[in-house]
């Protein structure tokens, strides 16, 4: 009698599911390439360089980043800025920025080490190449534009329309070099850097104030 | 024989078999989404809506696979496998009764493959040879798991085949004091359970009156005991240790790829349905239900039955895919115990005890 009543508790755990998922309670499956999960706040994505609100870049071409790297990915050389027409507010700007994407262990060294916070890692992570030289990033893949949007590191690859991807192949279509030229210059590409709008992350107080109301202690 | 009577017998053999054919396709994937949502996930969504078409595609691949040929294997016996276990799987269902019949042109025409007045033994003859395929599978094969595979297979099929004909029988008597002699044709056990308990003992009419007819009510032992040895005759999960991914590769099937692999697949999936289709036609009551004659065009009242029997027959596959869901596979001892001390015991107890209460009902006390 035990296996039985065993029996009916795990089809009751397994009904209920069925009927919470149906009901889309407990789906835990997101649909990648329509639905991005919100990333943690501290996602270590790809770099981007940032610019000041008036449009001069950050960077001073300082090489500290370059140092503090583990991997030893980045490659910066400084120049100085043209008085009438400057790059950054400082002395010099990074005139070349490559970081290697192959090597990089995304363990935000860099980041740490800027002191102008340059350099600061955002929340995409799409960065799959068909080619090793792709991987370089370069000073135009890195600088964020003037109105605050990172850019693709691979214009022609964009996936234009989202609805494709229902059909069966609709992923070949979409990605192969030899797609539909209705793609061309056709962007879907979502190129927020992440830190901009993010809110405040709530002290340890708070977190811990909030963890005790949702959960009662057991004594 | 004459003309009209053999297209009759030529179009039943082909809507029982179009019919078993898409519920299969429609089965795999069904298991496959009922699976995912019991687990939280989506299942297949990618080929045509909500991902229905997924079998079509995953057979078209297998299709074009390469079905390799293994040096050791016994060739004769390893080709002929597959066909094997086809074969009694579309047999079994052709004896199950799925619509009312109806007339065309004055001939009568039976919503089923066959109506043979043997057909309960027809179907049981059927299964124990299914295990045959699985068995010379394994032997065939020349390889270590799939002779593992095929060994399980012969000792959980005897056991279980046991505990589901007794079961079997319990219903044979039991249907044999509900109409005018014993039977073992399925139309016929069909027919004694149209109707409602409220006809069959009058005097708890007012009670009863709502309750059909079906022989699950009377004989609901026999069905659990039935329904676990169907799980097991066709090694579903938690029985299926003839094909225990996790202890002996694929099993039986271990060496199989391609179209061969794709026919023991579309057996088990068939066989489940087919068994799925006797559990409800057997003691759900088949393709009885109210078909409002009258009242509702003909044709509505003509596919009542139909949709009748494929609901009941469902409600058995959903019961299939729910427990694989659920319960982890049983170990190779536990599943000789629950057969052979638990099933057969109960069966063979269960049929003495309804056996006598029937006599008792049909003949009174020996002694008086």
């Amino acid at each position: 009698m035990g296996l039985i009543k065993e029996l009916i508790k795990g089809l009751r755990v397994t009904g209920g599911t069925m009927v919470r998922t149906i009901a889309g309670d407990e789906l835990v499956t997101t649909q990648y390439p329509k639905e991005h999960r919100v990333k943690p706040q501290r996602f270590h994505g790809r770099h981007v360089l940032n610019r000041y609100p008036d449009g001069m870049e950050k960077c001073i071409g300082c090489e500290l980043c370059a140092g503090a790297c583990p991997a030893q990915c980045i490659y910066v050389r400084g120049a100085d800025n043209d008085p009438a027409h400057p790059t950054s507010p400082g002395e010099r700007f990074g005139f070349v920025y490559e970081i290697n994407m192959l090597r990089c262990i995304f363990c935000g060294l860099c980041v740490e080490a800027c002191p102008t916070e340059a350099i600061t890692m955002t929340h995409l992570f799409e960065m799959s190449t068909t080619n090793r030289d792709d991987a370089i990033y370069t000073r135009e893949t890195l600088l964020m534009d003037r109105s605050g949007n990172v850019p693709h590191m691979f214009p022609d690859d964009e996936l234009a329309d989202m609805e494709e991807l229902d059909t069966a192949d609709g992923w070949l279509r979409a990605t192969a070099p030899s797609g539909v030229a209705a793609y061309e210059g056709v962007t879907m590409w979502r190129g927020t850097p992440g830190p901009a709008d993010w809110s405040p992350e709530p002290s340890q107080e708070e977190r811990d104030r909030s963890s005790r109301a949702a959960e009662p202690s057991d004594g | 024989m004459t003309w009209p009577e053999f297209w009759i017998v030529v179009l039943r053999v082909v809507l029982t078999f179009g019919l078993l054919l898409v519920v299969t396709v429609i089965n795999v994937w069904l298991e496959r989404k009922i699976l995912a949502d019991m687990q939280s996930r989506i299942g297949p969504n990618r080929a045509g809506p909500f991902g229905i078409l997924q079998t079509v595609a995953d057979g078209l691949k297998l299709f074009f696979k390469e079905s390799i040929l293994p040096r050791k294997a016994e060739l004769g016996m390893y080709l002929l496998a597959p066909f094997l276990a086809v074969v009694p799987a579309f047999l079994i269902f052709m004896m199950v009764p799925w619509g009312r019949p109806f007339t065309i042109n004055g001939h009568e025409v039976a919503l089923q493959g066959a109506d043979l007045n043997v057909g309960l033994l027809f179907i049981l003859a059927m299964s124990s040879l299914a295990v045959y395929a699985v068995v010379l599978a394994g032997w065939s094969s020349g390889s270590k798991y799939p002779l593992l595979g095929g060994v399980r297979a012969t000792a959980q099929a005897i056991s279980y085949e046991a505990a589901m004909g007794l079961a079997m029988v319990a219903v044979v008597v039991f249907s044999a004091t509900q109409g005018e002699g014993g039977t073992l044709s399925l139309s016929e056990i069909v027919e004694r359970q149209s109707g409602t308990w409220g006809d069959a003992i009058p005097a708890l009419e007012p009670v009863l009156q709502f309750v059909p007819r079906w022989n699950v009510f009377p004989q609901i032992v026999a069905f659990i005991i039935f329904f676990l040895a169907i799980v097991a005759e066709t090694n579903r999960a938690p029985f299926d240790l003839v094909e225990a991914e996790q202890e002996i590769v694929g099993g039986f099937h271990t060496e199989y790829s391609g179209m061969r692999f794709a026919m023991f697949f579309l057996a088990e999936y068939v066989n489940i349905f087919s068994m799925s289709a006797i559990a409800a036609t057997l003691f759900l009551g088949g393709w009885n239900g109210p078909t409002f004659d009258g009242s509702v065009p003909a044709f509505v009242s003509g596919i009542l039955p139909t949709v009748y029997f494929l609901a009941k027959t469902y409600f058995v596959v959903f019961l299939f895919f729910w427990i694989r869901a659920t319960v982890p596979r049983l170990r190779y001892d536990q599943l000789m115990q629950l057969g052979w001390k638990r099933l057969i015991p109960g069966a063979l107890g269960w049929l003495v005890l309804s056996t006598l209460v029937l006599s008792y009902r049909q003949f009174g006390v020996p002694w008086s």
